[in-house]
């Protein structure tokens, strides 16, 4: 875990030191915010009715953008050479990319939800904060599927084109079970009415998160 | 490419005669099964001709869940003995289970249009099922298509077919929890004897059988083209071509 967390630190620190990956996702998703909400006659579906859905369509391909550089920035250079030779294991590896992506995508929502809170003039307070918990449990789920198969794609002749058409198969039930929940708390309903929903999430992300750390040794072997 | 490292040092079987003898019998056995249900089968009281895609469109959804039940069992053979004719008869019914996957796909709207109304019903569990079993088919054999180094292939896409099997359950408990369901109740597989008639059911109990066939006698086909492709690709880099 401490290995995992070292990854986790190196790859947000060259994040943080370009910031490049981070202002494209983030402009893109403001961009996308705002751009979808000419995508509906605002006379016949309110904006307050359609931001749950605008929020899981940006939020998915921020992340399949985000999940894209994880990856790609170590084929750089052979990078992922020197992970390998060092003395870490590979599930370590993998969970340390995780976590970075994690952090990286989260940084975003933290940005882009009081955005679209701001553009679709969404209740603010305790239903935002319930979203952003949902939004949180489905990100781990999406982010543990997407790092794997992020090193996967980066093998491949499609590389960048692979990876959405592999993940989002993978995403339906996430975002299935997260957008019926958001959409059932941003209209006012309590949160045990849509507890089951978030069962299944939490189910997923364990599973997913189990099954990914497993698998990922499988994707490196040479 | 390089292809010897595929072969280990695994003899490859010998080359099959071009005929097909098992091939043969199931399209036989398909063919026959159109020809009986068309015109020895009485039309059903309510839904009339529409009701015989019911002999194509159940019977192809069993020779996908087939084909795609082996496609997951030979990835998790793959993973475990990673023995190449694992990988091999993965890609064979994966292959096979796109298209029985598709027929069913095809099948069902056109039958649905007819009696359900719609073409599409997005809160039918088995339909929604369905289209994500097809994505998920096709995501495993574009990516096979985009590695070259045999044994990564393989890999990978082991892989990726045991998560498949994973996400299955999710997609399934996701929908349920929010459908109707359009689908009817199991009608032949159920507690008390079958409630469909005489004639009928002998047409669609052959047409699961002749369906079966099909579906095993085109995996095996496809099977042996990847190992006639194996063949060639040694005898190629054998002869420095």
């Amino acid at each position: 875990m401490a290995a995992a967390w070292l990854v986790a630190r190196k790859d947000l620190a060259i994040e943080f030191r370009t910031r490049t990956a981070f202002f494209s996702a983030l402009v893109f998703s403001v961009l996308a915010i705002t751009i979808f909400y000419f995508a509906w006659d605002p006379s016949v579906v309110t904006p307050t009715d359609r931001a749950p859905g605008v929020l899981w369509v940006v939020l998915t391909f921020s992340a399949l953008l985000g999940l894209q550089r994880s990856f790609a920035l170590e084929e750089h250079d052979r990078g992922i050479d020197a992970l390998l030779v060092s003395p870490i294991a590979r599930e370590s590896i993998y969970l340390g990319k995780a976590i970075g992506n994690l952090i990286f995508l989260c940084a975003i929502q933290v940005i882009a939800i009081p955005a679209l809170a701001l553009f679709y003039n969404m209740p603010v307070g305790r239903p935002l904060l319930v979203v952003s918990g949902i939004v949180l449990l489905a990100m781990i789920g999406i982010v543990a599927v997407g790092t794997l198969f992020s090193a996967m794609a980066v093998n491949t002749r499609l590389a960048e084109l692979l990876l959405p058409m592999l993940s989002l198969p993978f995403f339906v039930p996430v975002l299935m079970n997260a957008a019926q929940a958001a959409t059932h708390i941003f209209a006012g309903r309590p949160v045990a009415e849509v507890s089951h929903l978030l069962k299944i999430l939490i189910a997923f992300d364990i599973v997913f998160v189990t099954a990914c750390t497993l698998a990922f040794p499988f994707t490196l072997e040479e | 490419m390089s292809p010897s490292s595929s072969s280990s040092t695994v003899a490859l079987p010998e080359s099959k005669p071009i005929f097909d003898w098992f091939f043969a019998l199931a399209v036989a056995s398909v063919v026959g099964i159109f020809i009986r249900a068309i015109y020895f089968t009485p039309l059903e009281a309510l839904q009339g001709a529409a009701q015989k895609i019911y002999y194509v469109h159940v019977p192809s959804a069993v020779g996908a869940y087939i084909a795609v039940s082996i496609t997951a069992l030979s990835a998790l053979t793959y993973l475990w003995l990673r023995d190449e004719r694992a990988d091999r008869m993965a890609e064979a019914s994966a292959e096979v289970g796109l298209i029985f996957t598709t027929m069913v796909l095809i099948t069902g709207p056109l039958w649905a249009h007819r009696i359900w109304g719609a073409w599409w019903a997005w809160w039918d569990l088995r339909l929604t099922l369905t289209l994500f079993l097809w994505f998920l088919i096709i995501g495993y054999l574009i990516l096979r298509g985009a590695i070259e180094d045999p044994a990564m292939r393989a890999r990978y896409s082991a892989v990726l077919a045991v998560l498949a099997v994973l996400v299955i359950p999710f997609i399934h408990l996701s929908v349920y929890f929010q459908s109707a369901g359009l689908h009817p109740k199991p009608i032949v597989l159920q507690p008390e004897k079958p409630k469909l008639p005489g004639e009928m059911l002998t047409t669609f109990l052959l047409s699961m059988c002749a369906f079966s066939l099909f579906c095993l006698a085109l995996i095996r086909a496809r099977y042996r083209l990847g190992v006639d492709r194996d063949r060639l690709a040694i005898l190629e880099a054998e002869r420095g071509l």
